[in-house]
Parts: structure tokens; C-alpha cells; sequence
């Protein structure tokens, strides 16, 4: 019987020929992480492990602060403190404030991930990497631990839903798009337990970017994985990052999938997940009647080169409505360098947006933009949860960073054709 | 710890910024959590609950965040533990992990009813309602599982691993 991509992987990192959906395999990992927050479990956890004397390969083990960084307040402080220190211990690499990013976004910059990897993370959007080619997934604090410890982790081998989209994205339309319909389809729990495997002539004319932000949204349809099989785009992109190699899998023509969905994209509107779950998509003209009070743009979802020059385009020669707050968070310090270089910055801050450097803070209510009871948001992040920015009354509205721009100029939700 | 409690019914997709909201998880100590345990799905649920209690969900219970001191704060708060129709994957993981009892039963939660008493027996995976007089089998763990929840966690799989590699 045929494999899929998934399938491919985890055979081949636990010695197998093949393995099918529903097995339960214990497999060696290319790359490990965490960041500061579930870091400090990890290295509380380990100290307690007896046996346990080091890492199993400190090349193969990266640490990024990106969560509350720079360090928003003393607890934090302690933590990155007591992490570097142990960090140094063990020589395991870690990135801090001013050389760092948001690790989803800095890993692939780092050529850490190559297509067939499979890839374990201590946070939820680990997923992101599957837009690589490679099976990555996200864990808690103590599969991150055992990683770290033996070089391998227990996975059951998850179905696959295939997600299959046809015609061409429309202008403003991509990536963001894309996975916020598809959520909007199938909901939050859709792809319970399951990868996601995304395909179709709408995929092949997607930049990787936009490949990164869908796969980044798996776990929002509840899903183990997101995943693309590599193409020449993919090469091209990690062609200069000095990575691996690495193994392009295809999932096989008799390969079985647990369902084949189909989009038809050529007629698609910018996309807007309203309050308060990811799975509430609109088209973006049935959202123009809300006031915004805070734009956000940047994150591990919409925080690339890319997505910057998506939302200066916008942003270019005009000013944010004076009653809107407009934070713009680069999602990597080389993302930043590139995008001052190419002069976004200067169109960022001449349209009166306040720039960051690079942290997840708004995203999770920790800092950088923080909401008020009664606050909207419109963000280009993943998650729209009752507080998850800020007071508990507070509303998110997810949309790609074109919109996010186009709404800072107006003050309320808008499609870009209407501001440019 | 014995399973045995008041049930403290709860929706679906409760995630787990709702279980431990970012803006408390700038400490990983349980003792600084447990006081704000899902305070985002009700803000006096701390209060109201008694140690030993048990939290029913309907489906997809703690989706979002990988975030492991969501069970961790659970489990500091005193509920004995978590009954949902399903679980978001790495809840699940983590729940296994930290040695948080967790079960899935549809037709459980479909039958209990906020305030009924409960007591579960892990080894015989059966659910009763007291206050009912019903009892409901509960979903069994694949054998996989069952063995590292029978060494009492992941942190003794890891330890006999590490044993005979040495």
C-alpha cells in the first residue's frame, strides 16, 4: 500500500520500511526546541531525571526567547537568566533579543530545517516548518525533555486530511487566506489528531511564505502536522540558508487519506476570523461595519519579508486613521534588516505605526500591545481567544497583512482594493 | 489521589489560554498558577471548586498553546481530573506526561450534569454518577500508552531508556 509524505518520514526515522496511520513508533528527531517559557519546564524537568547527564546532541538542540522578550517584566527575567546559564552548561545555542527572532521564523532563516526533517517543538506552531517539506510538530515541556535527553520521541502515526485547492489566489489573497476559509470549512477541531496535507495549483503559485503562514495554522484545525510536499520554490528558498539536503517525500498516487477536500479559490475574498475562534471566517466585505482600535502586524504567522512588503504597499504614502494604534513587529532581526534596507521601516514609521523588534508580546497579552476592556484588535496572528491579547472583553479579528494595513487606514475593517 | 468529586461542566474548545491565561504563565511554579485554573472560562471557578473535583468538557478540551502548565495548574488547583468527548493532541500529551489523569467518554459527558457526584476507577475505566446511580465505561488507552502511564509518567520511560543505554 502507498504512503503518505507523513508516513515516509516517520519510517524513516524509526529504521522502518513503512508504517501506516494509527502505529505507534518511536522516532529519531533532527531538531529540537523551545522557547523561554516552555524552556524553563523542559530544564526543570531534566535536572529530576536520573540518568540524565546530557544533551544527546547539543547541534541538534536550539533555545529562542521570543515569547515575552525583550524580558517584559522581572519573572521573566529570571527565566532567560536561569535558562542561559544551564544553556551554557549543556552548549546548547540560544538566541536572545537583538540576534534572535520569533522561532518560527528564525529557524528556517538558520537553515536548521530541511524537507523530511522530522521537527519537535516546544510550542504549539512548530507545525510551521511542514511548509518545508519536513514533519514538525509541537509538544509540551516534557516531550521536549525526553528529545533532548534520548534524541528521539514517541508519536502514533496520525491520518492525513488532504487539502486539495484549485484556480488562482486573487490579488490579496494568499496564504492567511487560504487556511482561515479552510478553518472556517472544517473548524477548530477538524483536524483533530491528524496531518494536513496541502496541495493543488493554488499551492504550486504560492510563495513559501504564504506555504509558512497555512502550515503555521494547522494547529488551529487541531492538527499534529501541516504539511507541502518541497518543490523547486522550497530548494530555491533554502538554497542560500546553508542547510541540510535533506529528503523531498511526495505522498504515494494509492496512498490513503482519512477524507480529500477540495477549495475552489479563484473567487476568493480576503479572509476575517471574527471573535472568538479562528474557525469564524467571513469574506472580508461582510466585516467593513467594525471599528478597529489596534492593528498588529507581524507574528509567526505574517511576520516575513513578504508580509511586510504586503502590508507596505499599503501603507505607502498614507497615514493610519488617528483614532487606530498600529504596531508593526518584524518576525526576525534579519527580517528586519532586509525590510530597513529595502525602506519598509521608513513607510512603516512615516505612516505613524510604532515598530518593534521582533517578540511574540501582543500575540499572548504579554506586552507590545496589550487590549483594553471593549478593544478590537485586527492582527495578522493565528489565535482570536477570549484574552489572548489583553482583557477578557477585549475582540480579535485574524486577517492577512494587506487588510491589516488597509484597516489601520481607514479605522475599521477593509479590503485592501478599497485603500489603494 | 483518589477520582471522586463534584463535576464542573464546561464547553467545547476550551482552550488553554482559558485554562491558564498568558499573562499568569511568566512563573512556572504551580503554586503562582493554580489560583487563576481556567479563570478565563469562569472567573469564580477557583472559589467555587473543592480539591478532588472533576472538570467535564465537551470536545476538543484545551486546544491552542503547548503550554504544559495547563494541566500543571489543573492539576495544582486540586481537580482530581478531566473528563472531556475529546482532547486537543498536546493537552493530551502533556496530561500523559505530568501524570493528569484524563478520560474520554462521549456518552459520560453527555450525561452528567453540572454538581453530580463522580467517582472513576482508572483501572477498571468505568465512570459513575452518584447522584444518578449510572455508570458509563470509559474509552480504553491504546497499550502504548497504558505502559508509560503504568511506569507513572514520561519521566520513567525516559529514566529506562537511559538505563540501558548506558
Amino acid at each position: 500500500m502507498g504512503m503518505t509524505i507523513t508516513e515516509k518520514i516517520l519510517a524513516a526515522h524509526s529504521g522502518r520500511d513503512e508504517v501506516y496511520a494509527g502505529e505507534f513508533v518511536t522516532a529519531k528527531v533532527d531538531l529540537v526546541f523551545a522557547n523561554e517559557l516552555s524552556g524553563i519546564v523542559t530544564l526543570r524537568v531534566l535536572r529530576e531525571w536520573e540518568g540524565f547527564e546530557r544533551v544527546f546532541d547539543p547541534e541538534k538542540v536550539v533555545f529562542v526567547f521570543d515569547h515575552f522578550t525583550p524580558n517584559k517584566d522581572i519573572s521573566t527575567a529570571m527565566i532567560v537568566k536561569e535558562l542561559k546559564a544551564e544553556l551554557d552548561q549543556y552548549g546548547i545555542t540560544y538566541y536572545e533579543s537583538g540576534r534572535n527572532g520569533i522561532e518560527h521564523v528564525l529557524l528556517p532563516e538558520l537553515g536548521l530545517i530541511a524537507p523530511g526533517d522530522l521537527i519537535l517543538g516546544g510550542d504549539s506552531h512548530s507545525c510551521t516548518h511542514g511548509a518545508l517539506g519536513a514533519f514538525a510538530t509541537g509538544v509540551g515541556s516534557t516531550d521536549i525533555a525526553a528529545a533532548m535527553a534520548l534524541g528521539e520521541t514517541w508519536l502514533k502515526v496520525p491520518t492525513t486530511l488532504k487539502l486539495v485547492y484549485r484556480g488562482q489566489p486573487p490579488k490579496w489573497v494568499g496564504g492567511k487566506d487560504l487556511i482561515l476559509h479552510t478553518l472556517g470549512k472544517i473548524s477548530v477541531s477538524g483536524a483533530l489528531y491528524q496531518a494536513m496535507e496541502f496541495s493543488g495549483e493554488a499551492i504550486d503559485a504560492l510563495t513559501v511564505f504564504d506555504r509558512l503562514t497555512m502550515a503555521n495554522m494547522a494547529i488551529e484545525g487541531g492538527g499534529k502536522a501541516g504539511i507541502f510536499a518541497a518543490d523547486e520554490k522550497t530548494l530555491e528558498f533554502l538554497a542560500d540558508k546553508g542547510g541540510r539536503e535533506g529528503v523531498v517525500y511526495h505522498s504515494d498516487p494509492d496512498a490513503e487519506f482519512s477524507d480529500v477536500i477540495e477549495f475552489d479559490v479563484s473567487d476568493l475574498e480576503p479572509q476575517v476570523a471574527f471573535p472568538y475562534l479562528p474557525e469564524n471566517a467571513r469574506s472580508v466585505s461582510e466585516a467593513s461595519d467594525v471599528k478597529i482600535d489596534q492593528v498588529v502586524i507581524g507574528f509567526c504567522t505574517n511576520g516575513s519579508l513578504h508580509d511586510l512588503r504586503q502590508a507596505a504597499k499599503v501603507l505607502e504614502g498614507r497615514k493610519i486613521h488617528p483614532s487606530t494604534r498600529a504596531v508593526v513587529i518584524p518576525g526576525s532581526q534579519n527580517v528586519y534588516k532586509q525590510a530597513l534596507k529595502e525602506g519598509l521601516i521608513a513607510t512603516f514609521i512615516e505612516a505613524d505605526c510604532a515598530v518593534s523588534t521582533p517578540t511574540c508580546g501582543p500575540c499572548i497579552g504579554g506586552h507590545m500591545g496589550v487590549l483594553a476592556a471593549g478593544e478590537k484588535c485586527l492582527s495578522t496572528s493565528n489565535r482570536n481567544f477570549v484574552g489572548r491579547m489583553g482583557h477578557t472583553e477585549s475582540e480579535i479579528y485574524l486577517a492577512n497583512p494587506a487588510v491589516a494595513a488597509a484597516t489601520a487606514v481607514a479605522g475599521h475593517i477593509v479590503s485592501p482594493e478599497e485603500v489603494v | 489521589m483518589q477520582i471522586k468529586g463534584k463535576a464542573w461542566k464546561f464547553g467545547k474548545n476550551i482552550d488553554t489560554d482559558a485554562i491558564i491565561p498568558a499573562r499568569y504563565c511568566n512563573t512556572a511554579d504551580p503554586e503562582k498558577l493554580a489560583p487563576h485554573c481556567l479563570e478565563d472560562a469562569d472567573p469564580d471557578f477557583v472559589k467555587k471548586m473543592s480539591a478532588g473535583d472533576i472538570v467535564v468538557a465537551d470536545e476538543n478540551f484545551g486546544c491552542g498553546s503547548s503550554r504544559e502548565v495547563a494541566p500543571i495548574t489543573i492539576k495544582a488547583a486540586g481537580i482530581s481530573a478531566v473528563v472531556a468527548k475529546s482532547f486537543a493532541r498536546i493537552f493530551f500529551r502533556n496530561s500523559i506526561n505530568i501524570g493528569m489523569p484524563i478520560f474520554e467518554s462521549e456518552e459520560a459527558v453527555y450525561s452528567i450534569d453540572e454538581g453530580d457526584e463522580i467517582s472513576i476507577d482508572p483501572t477498571a475505566g468505568v465512570l459513575t454518577n452518584h447522584t444518578k446511580n449510572t455508570t458509563h465505561q470509559l474509552e480504553p488507552f491504546p497499550e502504548f500508552l497504558q505502559d508509560i502511564i503504568s511506569l507513572g509518567g514520561l519521566r520513567y520511560w525516559v529514566e529506562e531508556r537511559l538505563k540501558s543505554a548506558a
